[in-house]
Formats: structure tokens, sequence, C-alpha cells
């Protein structure tokens, strides 16, 4: 099947070609499918949004004027879908609601890893550092360790949820999901920083219980006190 | 909100501050006068160096993870409304 940029797969809907909807379909569904999802209740009622959402971007391609990208203007439709569906549902909230009523200031790291504030040599540094990663050649999602990942993330709170996969997932630019989801640049980075450091420390704490921890931990925090 | 760095400019920055910083660091959104303080701290503090590097990895591990899209039968009827 071929390639389009938005210029030529909105020609091509616009002339009633139905294999440029199925490659856009395809392309599209399954990024739509995990936004509706933080805005509805079940995977039914998110499958339900991508396809009324659908149904809008086919009716509306005629009026699509190419100020947005195509795919942003996708997701507006399916946000504002999306966003009525979790209405009939009360949750009807904008994204950036979402993402503020997440914000409850949580720690990137439990502070008790730290040195207290009132420490003499050096307050708010390291007590507890975090234990070197093993690398295997395969990645960070071989075996075990990738289902403790995509639980975790399963488990985010919906927007710290929806931004990371758009960003680490599905490969968006911050841009672009500032862009589809009307966040602006500050709050993404807060709900990305927020969701990958709960996935860290979901990680960390699988190969903390895997490998047995080793004395390299109080030793730097020997280190630290005596520099 | 995000931490805010301490006010004094010239010191080291602790880490339970440095830690918070890092996401903004890797999308190039510091001021560059913060920016070049994470970075002197970075050069002599090898749990935020390594702090940093898992949130790198983690952030360039996950495009596998690709979960499911809508259904077959829902993918089918969706394209099928096409023109009809």
């Amino acid at each position: 099947m071929r390639a389009y940029d938005d210029e030529s797969v909105v020609a091509a809907l616009r002339a009633g070609d139905g294999d440029a909807f199925a490659w856009l379909v395809d392309r599209h569904s399954r990024a739509m499918l995990r936004v509706a999802t933080a805005y509805v209740r079940d995977r039914a009622a998110a499958e339900e949004a991508v396809q009324e959402a659908w149904i809008g971007v086919i009716r509306g391609i005629d009026r699509f004027e190419g100020r947005a990208s195509l795919q942003t203007w996708i997701f507006r439709i399916l946000t504002n879908v999306a966003k009525r569906a979790g209405g009939r549902e009360a949750r009807s909230t904008p994204f950036s609601a979402l993402a503020a009523a997440e914000d409850t200031g949580e720690p990137a790291v439990d502070p008790d890893r730290f040195l207290p504030a009132d420490h003499e040599l050096h307050p708010g540094h390291w007590a507890v550092p975090p234990a070197r990663w093993p690398t295997p050649e395969e990645g960070l999602l071989a075996g075990e360790a990738r289902a403790v990942i995509a639980t975790a993330i399963a488990d985010l709170p919906p927007a710290q949820r929806t931004v990371i996969a758009l960003r680490d997932i599905e490969g968006w630019s911050a841009e672009e999901v500032c862009a589809a989801l009307e966040l602006s640049g500050g709050n993404q980075r807060i709900l990305l920083h927020r969701g990958r450091s709960r996935v860290r420390s979901a990680i960390e704490d699988y190969l903390g219980a895997v490998t047995p921890a080793t004395d390299g931990d109080t030793g730097e925090m020997e280190r630290i006190s005596e520099r | 909100m995000t931490r805010r760095p301490s006010q004094d400019q010239g010191g080291d920055l602790p880490c339970i501050e440095v830690v918070e910083l890092l996401t903004d660091y890797l999308e190039g959104a510091l001021p560059a006068a913060v920016a070049s303080r994470l970075e002197r701290h970075l050069r002599t503090c090898p749990g935020c160096s390594e702090y940093l590097a898992q949130m790198r990895t983690l952030a360039g591990s996950l495009r596998d993870l690709a979960g499911e899209s809508v259904s077959a039968e829902m993918r089918d009827r969706i394209v099928r409304s096409f023109g009809s």
C-alpha cells in the first residue's frame, strides 16, 4: 500500500479513494484508541469514540483547510467526540483538566532516599542513589521487564499514560502532542515527567526484587557523607 | 509544579531538585543558566548521572511496546463506512 503526505491523502479522500482512507485509519487508530481511553469508561466506549471520530473525518474532510496538520485535525475531532462520550458517562473534562487533577506535586523519587535538608554537609543529596541497571543486549524490554513496564504504564493516571504513550511509544514530538491534546508545553512536560518517573521507579522496584541489593547502596551513602 | 531550582544561583544543586529537572533538561526546556548548573552537578554526581541515564534509556526503549489498535471487526466497520 502506498504512503501519502497530508496533501495527497486529503486529495485522495476527497476523490473517494477507499484505499487512502484505509491507510489513514491504520495509521492513526491505535493512537486514537489510547487518547479516547483517557476520556471514557472502557475499551468498548473508546472503540466507539474512534469510530465516531472517523465518521467525523469523512464528513468534514471537504472543510479541512490545512491550518493544522491532518493528524492534529483528526485528533481534535477525536477528543471532541471522546469528551462528549465521556460527558454522557459523567467524566467530561478537557485534557488540561485531567492533567491538572493528576498534578498532586508527587515527587519523582521518594524523599526518604535523599539526605535531609538540614544535613550538615550534603543537604538534599542522595542517601540511597539509584543502582545501575543491567543492560541486556536485547534492551530494557526483554523478558519479564517488558510486562512490568507495560503494567506500570497501564496503571498511570489517564493524562500521564496518554502523554507517555504518544511520546515514547508512538514516537510523537512534544509539539504534536500539545497540538492534538490542546496542552501547553509546560503541562505536557509535567505529565511526561510524572509518567516516566513512575515507570522508572517501577522498573527499579522490579530489578531490586530480582537482584539482591548489593552493599553498593550503603557504600555510596557513606561515601557521600564523608565527602 | 516542577520543583524550582534553589535560589542560590552559584552553589551546587541538591540531587532532590536535580531529579525533578531532568525531563525538562532532556526536552531542552531549561533556561541556559539552569542547564549549565545541572550539567556541572552531573559531572560530579554519579547518582544523578545514573538517574539521567535511566530516564534516557526508558524514554528510548518504549517504541516496541505498541499496544493493540481497535479490533479487526471495528477496523473493517470504520473502513466500510467510507463512501457509504
